[in-house]
């Protein structure tokens, strides 16, 4: 079953990359053909594991300031920036829809 | 290393004589593609600083004043830190990496950074916006003396092979003795790989046991720092300067690491060696699996314990490994987003339409292809059924491995890669994910499960390249792993390249080996 035109607009939105060409797409519909291998290992009655020190604990540190007070280098590498800020263009504006847009799954 | 640290205390060359000559090298080797960025200021200025060291008596040990190199994704600061890809250049780190600190707390020199595949993912180190790396051993005599005879001249240049990736450009310059050890960093055999290629020893230590504070990561639960060296003695070395407890890199173990000097093995008649079956995979060149039945006969024949064990789940690690990069690097390419650093589109309409357009403009194919796949993998509608699952499948591959481990084994014995170095033409034709899942099908396991691995050179391949055999320890063995390795290193004899378009330096300083091979 091929991705939906819909699901792929989603995943540009959330991802904010796009496809470009239909052989982005079709890479997608590789990848999920390859994965879709795992299903057939059986799996019942066992735990995630999110990492292989799982049996360990992860080291905390006091919650002392150790360091800081470097914005000069924090700034050093930003493109745009006033005073001690980094400016970004205004938010809380969504991408167009995909109607909107000149994309390359407009056409599909 | 210790030859070269030798010398260097005794007076027979200097810091500063040592780091020109391997930047004179550097030069003459530009063909290869192996930096990306060459450090000489500052590279001269520390070989200056451990000068004065050695002239006091006081040096810092054994790395002061080795020449090193470093992959071009950890953070090195006042240097350019690019990850191959366009996103990056022209970003100067404000900080050092732990380990890059390490080295140079030790007195290294630092000479540059070496390519890549663009944000370490693929296996050939082809597909970074500098250009692929060249196998220094296209151009060894052993290779040419078997290449078929072009007629014309300008053919000549075409028959060169990878390295292996993505810590490609790392190999090729110690391959090339541009530098004495380099790091690099392993996911899914990013060490090992090129490590095999290129003839050199590629060690992938323990989850955990090296700091990754400062590598820029693309898989959280499975990168780790490589160690890339002419032989098991210097990773060693490497292992014992950088292992450790970091405050910075919580994911890094707190047991206290003591480094080691490896022991001359003897009697491996008290060894149990494992050979999984599974890693007799599809595609594995009868040259390497005879390589590997000879090896696993060395072993037996000297009176180690030498058994056929199962690792069931293995053909399922490169699905898993599939699923849990692209779900990882989804996460971990969101930081770049023109802001606070990098490459920062034009566009000013609004914050998600910059965003849209710097990473449209600062990624290649490869990593917008991870990045959508991960995202699909991270679906609610999907969560369960690939990334939960990949989780599970996990846990049965590191079972596979304990299980066997547990049984007695003490060292699994398995092939690096499935056959020698690609000739570039022929490695492009297909693209990077399937090329990665070919490769990648013998180290990744080890990723998996947090084992520690290493790549030892053994033999030259028909063509007259290297081929590598890969051992896997147990979780912090690595004191074990690398004896096994040394001994073994010591009973190949694999020979050094003999590289013809680039003058051979002074022998005092370089080791030697005896031509006799193992095959």
């Amino acid at each position: 079953e091929k991705v939906s035109v819909e699901v792929l607009d989603h995943l540009e939105h959330l991802a904010l990359v796009d496809f470009r060409d239909s052989e982005g797409v079709e890479r997608l519909q590789k990848a999920i053909q390859f994965a879709d291998q795992l299903h057939e290992v059986n799996t019942d009655g066992v735990e995630p594991m999110d990492s292989v020190l799982e049996d360990r604990c992860l080291y905390l540190r006091e919650d002392d300031v150790t360091e800081g007070n470097c914005i000069k280098e924090l700034l050093e590498n930003a493109r745009e920036k006033v005073e001690e800020y980094f400016v970004a263009p205004p938010g809380n504006i969504p991408l167009p829809k995909l109607e909107e847009q000149d994309t390359f799954l407009q056409g599909s | 290393l210790s030859q070269v640290s030798a010398a260097l205390k005794e007076g027979r060359v200097t810091p500063t004589e040592l780091c020109q000559r391997c930047l004179a090298l550097i030069k003459s080797t530009k063909f290869l593609n192996a930096y990306i960025t060459v450090a000489e200021e500052t590279a001269l200025k520390q070989a200056k600083e451990s000068e004065e060291r050695y002239k006091r008596g006081q040096p810092l040990g054994i790395l002061d004043g080795i020449p090193v190199a470093v992959k071009d994704n950890f953070n090195t600061a006042g240097i350019e830190t690019t990850c191959a890809s366009n996103m990056l250049k022209g970003y100067i780190s404000p900080y050092n990496a732990t380990v890059v600190q390490k080295l140079l707390d030790q007195g290294a020199v630092l000479l540059g950074k070496t390519n890549l595949d663009e944000f370490a993912m693929g296996s050939g180190s082809t597909d970074g916006v500098f250009g692929p790396v060249r196998n220094p051993w296209s151009y060894s005599k052993q290779y040419k003396e078997k290449s078929v005879p072009k007629s014309h001249s300008e053919d000549e240049d075409s028959n060169w092979v990878i390295t292996g990736g993505s810590s490609g450009g790392s190999a090729a310059a110690v391959s090339s003795f541009t530098c004495f050890a380099a790091l690099g960093s392993d996911t899914g055999g990013s060490t090992r790989n090129p490590a095999a290629h290129c003839g050199v020893v590629g060690l992938k230590p323990t989850y955990g046991l090296i700091s990754r504070h400062g590598l820029i990561p693309l898989v959280n639960s499975m990168d780790v720092p490589g160690i890339l060296t002419r032989c098991v003695d210097d990773a060693a070395v490497l292992l014992g300067s950088l292992a450790g407890h970091d405050p910075k890199d919580s994911t890094t173990i707190q047991d206290d690491f003591k480094p080691f000097e490896l022991p001359n093995l003897t009697d491996v008649s008290k060894l149990s060696i494992g050979i999984p079956k599974e890693y007799h995979a599809p595609g594995l060149s009868s040259e390497i699996l005879a390589l590997w039945s000879k090896a696993a006969d060395l072993f037996k024949n000297a009176g180690a314990k030498v058994v056929e064990v199962s690792l069931p789940h293995t053909r399922y690690s490169i699905v898993c490994y599939h699923v849990l990069c692209t779900a990882e690097v989804a996460s971990n390419m969101a930081r770049f987003d023109g802001l606070e650093y990098g490459h920062r589109s034009d566009k000013k309409e609004s914050t998600e339409s910059m965003y849209a357009a710097t990473r449209r403009e600062g990624f290649n194919d490869v990593v917008r292809g991870r990045i959508l796949s991960g995202n699909y993998f991270l679906l609610k509608q999907n969560y369960e059924k690939y990334f939960v699952k990949a989780l599970k499948v996990r846990r049965l591959i590191a079972n596979d491995f304990m299980k066997v481990f547990r049984s007695g084994v003490d060292i699994l014995l398995t092939p690096t890669t499935l056959s020698d170095a690609a000739p570039y033409m022929e490695f492009i034709q297909e693209d990077n994910r399937t090329r990665s899942a070919q490769d990648d099908i013998l180290t990744q396991a080890a990723n998996m499960a947090g084992l520690p691995a290493i790549n030892v050179p053994t033999a030259l391949s028909e063509r007259g390249l290297p081929v590598g055999l890969q051992f896997i320890g147990r979780s912090f063995q690595e004191k074990q792993l690398l004896t096994v390795a040394k001994w073994f290193e010591k009973q190949v004899q694999f020979p050094m390249i003999q590289l013809e378009e680039v003058k051979k330096h002074d022998n005092s300083v370089f080791q030697h080996q005896k031509s006799a091979s193992f095959s």
